[in-house]
């Protein structure tokens, strides 16, 4: 086992690499210049030279990759161009609250699929199902911005019971787990868990129908155990291809929407990439996709060793 | 299996009672908010820059420049009934020396002391002025020179006469200089050397010599600005308890936050809201200010627009009252690049009105007929900052035209990428051998409005004269008005310049626009004055 995660940490190396080359080529091939945001377009010449000399973007592209490559190994993902901050303050500023949104949408998103698929799946054929069913495609096929702008209609400007942006009344960066702050959480994680849910709906229902309908189950009914007991052993056999699917939508969750967290104002990742796009602030961007690419790689690292943990079969490294 | 669905359901009873306790907290109302506190939602993604030269375009300076700092003029904010003109700041007089029209004389205002209550005097301004152009200097922050530098072209040095005198140098003799001056604002150099010269931290506490202090800086969400009592002008003393600005950079949901109240006043709401934000009791203010939405001619062979007439015509053939309609009136027609009340419109000979007959008869005349359409092709946007709604006027411009004959076609571009090819030019590939762009800009000072871009020495890409327009009349009249000292002389070049410029037509003059916001019925004491800029001092909240 231990040699497998030092594998797959070694994996990751070239993962990230990929990552950051792909990245830095893309934002380069985009139109427009690196420096917009920074410099008036009318600016004289000789202002335009010293002001790409200072921030480096002089040198040929493959000496700037090969230079923030190596100050990144080192944990400086260098300054963000447009504030002249530290990219890495601002990423760990923004993750801090993708994370709070990102867990807070996944509980409300796993429990309610996991409760919705077990129930499609006990009472498979039945009504139950049928509406479970029909909410999981609901929940996958809504446009999450759309569903957030709606959401936000009714409860932020008709009902006027929740606010509709921002991520507390004093902003982020004295979060408390209060109802003060938690309110500000309410609509963009229910507008977020929205789609893991219908996933987890389908795969909980899809699993937990196909161990129902096994011969272990039947036997353990003839010999006589508890219903709570048989309904553990499902769970167990059902848990690792719930949980593989739990982790990858956890990922996409870390990732931050963009248009989620730009229609509430959240201010994570998604939100972040959103801003570094439009104001092509190229540290700022190539620094997020590599953390939240790392993030992806991480995560799948520890559900497959959570998944080797409660499945003995399942055999790695 | 029938016993297996009931433990299912005791094992998911919890669950479903936490839900429920869930939504029912989900309907609590929230707290109000107290009174004298104006919350603000701006269009930048940010919050701009506090150090003394803020980023995120003119909406830094009114939000972040503005309110916390001085410059050595600024503009009478205060009127809105005509554009705002230049005032005394920091400076109570200034003079050229008529010997060498290159040095200015300023006598500083005495008595002003920055918010950490060090002095403002002559050694203040020669350090700000060393930290955007000395890149010797400790103080030099490149970050703040991206923003001034350009802003202050005609800059060439300073020195300090006595403790409250200074004079400066520019490269040639420029009349034109003073109107730069807003953009270069004053940062304590005490409070600076205080934080162990650290601009980083100087912007998380700032100190200059503003009718507003920092009190409260949470980057990319909001800051908190409260008044300065000690403000030098006594009638610039902040009236609100305290500013909140927040960036919330998506259009829509500026106008939620504002809907659920938590915003006071929104910038820029979004078009289609402003019906509706009005019927539910918000105010809505506006007013033309210096901006002018074009379409800027090329004049490179092959170009139709290289016979006046044709340009003429065109601007013959728009109907500007129908985009104003389009726009829910929230434009002001152009009839020149200024402004109808701007005190250098003057008394173009060609006057822009609505006349299909006498564009189509300057059309015949020019050679070109049904049979024989004048056909252009202009690089336009989506989207982009201060374009307005520029995908729907420039589709109802094209219907407009055709009907006297001016066939256009379009290439949308990214904004972005629209905005580079400005400084590109019409020769450059990338501008696709079209034949004018559609790019608005701002008009407040003779500059900004025409220089950059009527200027034969400022053909792209030196600058932004993007159709390579050569006039030997503008480039005289520009030479004469950067010599034009005395403020009658320097209007009567000005108004010149500008009745050559609508007489010549090297634009497709279309709008200008007003800017509107949105606010709370409680927001008061706002005066929205004909400018980029706004006084946020006596704003505030009714009881």
């Amino acid at each position: 086992m231990f040699a497998f995660i030092i594998r797959r940490f070694l994996f990751a190396i070239p993962i990230a690499l990929a990552v950051a080359a792909v990245c830095f080529s893309l934002v380069h091939l985009a139109p427009g210049d690196p420096l917009t945001a920074v410099i008036p377009a009318d600016a004289p010449a000789e202002v335009v030279i010293a002001i790409k000399e200072a921030y480096g973007m002089d040198r040929p592209l493959i000496v700037q990759f090969g230079s923030w490559i190596q100050r990144a190994v080192q944990g400086d993902l260098g300054v963000s161009v447009a504030t002249g901050r530290p990219v890495m303050g601002d990423i760990g500023l923004a993750l801090s609250n993708t994370l709070t949104l990102a867990f807070a949408s996944a509980f409300i998103g796993f429990s309610g699929g996991i409760l919705l698929g077990a129930l499609a799946a006990f009472y498979n054929g039945t009504w139950v199902d049928k509406v479970a069913t029909a909410v999981a495609i609901t929940g996958v096929s809504i446009p999450h911005y759309w569903l957030g702008l709606l959401l936000v209609i009714i409860f932020s400007v008709q009902l006027d019971w929740l606010p509709s942006m921002g991520a507390g009344p004093g902003g982020s960066s004295n979060w408390r787990w209060d109802w003060a702050h938690l309110q500000h959480l309410v609509l963009p994680a229910v507008t977020m868990c929205f789609i893991p849910m219908g996933i987890v709906t389908r795969t909980v229902r899809a699993t937990v129908s196909e161990i129902l309908n096994s011969e272990f189950v039947v036997a353990l009914q003839a010999r006589g155990l508890r219903a709570s007991r048989i309904t553990l052993h499902v769970a167990k056999n059902a848990a690792p291809t719930v949980l593989s699917v739990m982790g990858l939508q956890f990922g996409y969750l870390l990732g931050g929407s963009i248009l989620v967290e730009t229609v509430f104002s959240w201010p994570g990742t998604g939100y972040l990439l959103n801003t570094a796009i439009f104001q092509r602030d190229i540290p700022l961007l190539q620094g997020i996709i590599l953390v939240l690419a790392m993030f992806f790689v991480a995560l799948n690292l520890l559900v497959d060793v959570l998944q080797t943990l409660m499945d003995p079969r399942i055999k790695r490294g | 299996m029938k016993s297996v669905p009931s433990v299912a359901k005791t094992c998911l009873r919890f669950p479903l009672k936490a839900l429920t306790v869930a939504s029912l907290v989900a309907l609590l109302p929230l707290t109000a908010q107290a009174q004298g506190v104006v919350r603000i939602g701006m269009t930048a993604s940010d919050i701009p820059l506090t150090s003394g030269a803020p980023n995120s375009g003119f909406e830094g300076v009114r939000f972040t420049g503005m309110t916390l700092y001085d410059a050595l003029v600024s503009w009478d904010l205060s009127v809105e009934d005509k554009v705002a003109p230049l005032v005394p700041q920091l400076a109570t007089q200034w003079s050229v020396d008529e010997s060498d029209p290159r040095k200015w004389t300023f006598t500083l205002r005495q008595g002003v002391k920055f918010h950490d209550g060090s002095e403002f005097n002559a050694d203040a301004v020669l350090f700000n002025f060393d930290k955007i152009f000395n890149d010797k200097s400790p103080q030099y922050d490149a970050q703040q020179a991206a923003q001034v530098v350009a802003r202050l072209p005609a800059f060439e040095s300073i020195q300090k006469i006595d403790e409250y005198t200074v004079e400066i140098t520019t490269k040639t003799p420029n009349a034109m200089f003073i109107n730069q001056l807003p953009f270069m604002f004053m940062s304590s150099p005490a409070h600076w050397e205080a934080l162990g010269g650290d601009w980083k931290a100087f912007e998380q506490n700032p100190s200059g010599t503003g009718p507003f202090k920092l009190d409260r800086l949470v980057p990319r969400e909001r800051a908190e600005l409260i008044p300065n009592h000690d403000y030098w002008n006594e009638a610039r003393k902040a009236q609100a308890e305290r500013i909140v600005l927040i960036p919330i950079p998506e259009a829509n949901t500026r106008a939620n936050a504002l809907l659920s109240r938590q915003v006071d006043w929104i910038e820029n709401p979004p078009a289609d809201t402003l019906p509706m934000l009005q019927s539910r009791g918000y105010q809505i203010t506006s007013n033309g200010y210096p901006h002018i939405w074009p379409w800027q001619f090329s004049f490179l062979d092959g170009s139709p627009w290289l016979d006046k007439r044709v340009r003429q015509a065109a601007n013959l053939a728009v109907d500007r009252e129908s985009i104003q309609q389009l726009l829910g009136g929230y434009m002001v027609p152009a009839q020149g690049l200024l402004l109808p009340d701007d005190p250098a419109f003057g008394d173009p000979d060609f006057k822009i009105s609505y006349d299909p007959e006498a564009a189509k008869a300057l059309l015949a005349e020019a050679g070109y007929g049904a049979s024989n359409p004048v056909q252009a092709k202009v690089l336009i946007s989506a989207s982009g900052s201060g374009q307005m709604q520029p995908l729907q006027m420039n589709e109802l411009i094209q219907q407009q035209l055709k009907e006297v004959g001016i066939e256009i076609s379009f290439e949308v571009l990214v904004w972005e990428t629209l905005f580079n090819n400005w400084r590109q030019g019409a020769a450059d590939p990338a501008s696709m051998g079209a034949h004018a762009t559609n790019i608005t800009f701002a008009t407040h000072d003779p500059f900004a409005a025409l220089i950059r871009f009527m200027d034969s020495k400022n053909v792209a890409p030196v600058s932004l004269n993007w159709g390579h327009y050569k006039n030997v009349e503008v480039d005289g009249l520009i030479a004469d008005l950067q010599t034009a000292f005395d403020p009658a002389e320097n209007l009567r070049v000005y108004t010149q310049l500008h009745e050559t410029i609508v007489e010549d037509s090297p634009y497709l003059f279309v709008a200008h626009d007003t800017g509107p916001r949105a606010m709370s019925e409680k927001v008061t004491g706002f005066v929205q004055a004909k400018s980029w800029f706004q006084d946020l001092t006596p704003v505030h909240m009714k009881d």
